[in-house]
């Protein structure tokens, strides 16, 4: 017997924002995260300082899961579960 | 119905419409509705081939402050106004052009960039669109 239906389908969408200023980081986030499906994983990569406190912000307010900040040497990754 | 922003885009200098474009993106970004209401100068940037072009609030000195603002921006990576106004309309931001502004400056529909404007309306559009919004700017 087949257990397919229980397999869920999710995809990690990655959105490079690596030099780009105010406001792209926020608003390439907020476009990958409107095409991502529920469970979705989006993970974006940059290196503006202020987006990196901003879309956090920006994922409270969309009532999305934070998953997970981190940084090294000036490039940040942030993970958002949809 | 989630919070809006409504704005009214008054002016048509290059610094300003920046302001009011990047402001309206923040907000669809942090899951905001956004209505921009352009009129008087603000609605001659969007005719056809007039976005970029408007002068500097300040020390334009004859479109040199202008040139001179736009090249310090390329050099730090901000977007063009095209950018801003195609990532509004993706992200689901509403235009409303003046009406009355299109009478007093004689600027027909078919003038201005008629695939942006989601509506034509007055004052009693905008004063609709305010009143339940949580963010009211004029720029």
């Amino acid at each position: 017997m087949s257990n397919k239906g229980l397999l869920i389908k999710m995809t990690e969408i990655h959105v490079d924002v690596t030099g780009e200023t105010c406001p792209v980081p926020l608003v390439e986030t907020r476009k990958a995260l409107r095409k991502a499906s529920p469970g979705d994983i989006v993970e974006v990569t940059g290196t503006h300082p202020a987006s990196k406190k901003e879309i956090p912000m920006a994922v409270k307010a969309l009532n999305l899961e934070l998953m997970e900040v981190k940084e090294e040497q000036g490039v940040w990754k942030i993970r958002i579960r949809k | 119905m989630n919070d809006k922003a409504t704005i009214i885009v008054h002016s048509g200098d290059l610094d300003k419409i920046y302001s009011a474009l990047i402001v309206a993106n923040g907000a669809l970004s942090m899951g905001m509705e956004v209505s921009l209401y352009f009129t008087f100068w603000g609605l001659s940037r969007l005719k056809k081939g007039e976005l970029e072009k408007g002068p500097l609030s300040r020390m334009n000195m004859m479109g040199i402050g202008s040139r001179m603002v736009k090249s310090r921006m390329k050099k730090a990576n901000v977007v063009s106004l095209e950018r801003l106004l195609s990532d509004f309309k993706e992200l689901g931001g509403k235009i409303i052009a003046c009406e009355m502004t299109m009478e007093i400056m004689g600027i027909k529909a078919d003038d201005l960039r008629s695939d942006l404007i989601d509506e034509y309306g007055a004052v009693g559009t905008y004063i609709q669109e305010a009143k339940e919004s949580k963010i009211n700017l004029f720029i």
